[in-house]
């Protein structure tokens, strides 16, 4: 069984980000960037099913040259190769998941583990667009995997609790946070992952069209909230709520 | 223009996303809905009295029971054929299935919108609510996900909309609903509270969280959130989860106990009308977002704010 995981290289998840003061986005120029969390998961995923019947694991990322070294990363985790799609410009869930899906006609995985959402562009599209390009089943928001004869059983988190989805493979499944916890790559594994196989395209080799259909017109940073007050002790508090009519 | 929203409901009711998700769509154009489930008579008689609401469509089949994103999906897409906007809430039902018809339709999703600027401009956060983004579509068709903190709720009652049965597309066999586990909880729902108190890492253990939080939000008549470290720790359940992965709320009022207050964390909760900070350490960032403020143990101050409230 092949799974295919793709990755996002992000901002890191603990680098407050700086709005520009032009406007036209968040400042990335010399900031720690790192693998997107929720596609750390995927690939800790990925590998854990290995002992389930998971014979390779692909990795892909889109995006500029830089993000191969997070395809590293995850062939330091148990990746088996890598594909990376090099656009200097920046591409679209749509654009994303078309040129995945074209990737996945000529590799043919039986599952495709993505993360919910990235935490950059916090959209939470690409996996479900690519299962809808494919005419796949998803199993989105996954925080329990378990492949069955032909199919995978995916618990899901939803609003007020969890969902059991029985999906047909081929299919597409998006990870939640408490899917499992990703493992760290040893640096033997670090040195091993150098060697692994990584093929390099563009967009174009694909015939994919990956022009925007979004134009981002500016960046603001939300409105600051005014400065608040301590107060020195319960009784204190206790009279602020009834003030706001919080309390009797 | 033709907006189709898509109703969130439980067999029973009309969700109360749903309701915000109407206010968006109208600033629009025309509204219209779509109620796809099974027995879905009540429901469908319930939408139509939503204010503002022009057509109701009802697609009752039981491969619409689930709201499995693979059989709702292509009946949304054929009812783009005349509608030029397809808005759903913010849920993780509308989450799962906006980008499907999004990408059917090959059209770029708007998510999560924080206001309308125009019939193709919007506002919505990125970068865990650290940022807004004013986003121009260029596609014909929109598709768009709504947060519902963001917009008022449509009225529900003096509508009068035309309800009509529009056929099922099927079951696409694809997928099948294996069951579900809906946590029992007697409180506000969190999206929806007025109130609601969050308890963090520091309440350190189950036990000392609900003998600490509940009674606090009895008190206040409440909803129960959570950080992410409260849940990872497995004091409370998954879906009490405030933050960018979990809800994003915005009550009156809301009072972290506990809780350090990290980005992630603040995504879900920092447009709360009042923030109320309980924590032992002053510096803690949660005191900067905070509007009242009280340093302190709260093993000592919750249960003295519980008896004297």
């Amino acid at each position: 069984m092949k799974v295919l995981v793709p990755v996002k290289r992000v901002l890191d998840y603990n680098v407050k980000p700086r709005v520009k003061a032009d406007g036209t986005g968040v400042d990335l120029a010399n900031v720690k960037m790192s693998m997107n969390p929720f596609d750390e998961i995927a690939v800790e995923e990925a590998i854990r099913l290995k002992d389930k019947g998971v014979t390779e694991i692909v990795v892909v990322s889109i995006g500029e040259q830089k993000s191969q070294e997070t395809l590293r990363t995850a062939l330091a985790m148990g990746a088996d190769r890598a594909i990376l799609v090099v656009s200097e410009t920046k591409v679209e869930p749509l654009g994303v998941a078309k040129i995945l899906a074209k990737i996945v006609e000529e590799e043919n995985p039986d599952m495709v583990i993505l993360g919910k959402q990235a935490i950059d562009d916090d959209n939470n599209q690409t996996g479900q667009m690519l299962a809808g390009l494919l005419n796949w089943g998803q199993g989105t928001f996954a925080s329990k995997v378990e492949i069955a004869d032909g199919s995978v059983n995916v618990t899901r988190e939803v609003d007020g609790g969890a969902e059991t989805d029985t999906l047909k493979l081929p299919a597409i499944i998006t990870t939640d946070l408490r899917l499992n916890e990703p493992r760290y790559a040893s640096l033997p594994n670090i040195m091993k992952a150098k060697s692994k196989p990584m093929a390099q395209k563009t967009p174009a080799d694909f015939g994919v069209d990956v022009t925007p259909r979004l134009t981002t017109l500016k960046v603001v940073e939300p409105a600051k909230r005014s400065a608040g007050i301590k107060v020195a002790d319960v009784d204190a508090l206790v009279g602020k709520l009834k003030e706001m009519g919080v309390a009797k | 223009m033709k907006t189709l929203v898509w109703v969130e409901h439980d067999g029973q009711a009309v969700k109360d996303a749903t309701l915000s998700t109407v206010t968006a769509a109208s600033q629009l154009g025309e509204v219209h809905l779509l109620v796809a489930g099974q027995g879905v008579d009540g429901v469908a008689a319930e939408a139509a009295k939503i204010a503002g609401v022009g057509k109701v469509h009802v697609a009752d089949d039981a491969a619409f029971a689930h709201a499995l994103a693979e059989n709702v999906a292509p009946l949304i897409v054929e009812l783009m054929g005349h509608h030029d906007a397809f808005v759903a809430p913010s849920t993780t039902h509308g989450k799962n299935i906006a980008p499907r018809v999004a990408a059917l339709l090959d059209v770029m999703q708007i998510s999560d919108i924080l206001s309308v600027e125009s019939e193709d401009t919007f506002t919505r956060p990125i970068y865990a609510g650290n940022a807004i983004a004013t986003v121009q579509s260029s596609d014909a068709k929109k598709v768009i996900t709504v947060r519902g903190t963001a917009f008022a709720k449509a009225v529900t009652e003096g509508g009068s909309g035309e309800i009509e049965v529009v056929a099922s597309t099927g079951d696409k066999g694809l997928s099948t609903f294996a069951g579900s586990e809906i946590a029992k909880n007697e409180r506000p729902e969190l999206t929806s509270a007025k109130i609601i108190v969050s308890g963090g890492r520091a309440l350190a253990s189950s036990d000392q969280f609900h003998s600490l939080i509940d009674p606090l939000a009895d008190k206040l008549g409440a909803g129960v959130g959570a950080s992410r470290a409260a849940v990872d720790a497995g004091y409370a359940p998954n879906d009490y989860q405030v933050g960018q992965t979990g809800k994003i709320v915005a009550p009156e009022v809301y009072v972290a106990v506990g809780i350090s207050g990290a980005i992630q964390h603040l995504a879900g909760m920092k447009d709360s009308k009042v923030i109320i900070a309980i924590n032992k350490d002053e510096d803690a960032p949660i005191f900067q977002v905070a509007d009242i403020g009280l340093v302190g143990d709260l093993f000592k101050i919750v249960p003295e704010l519980t008896e004297k409230l």
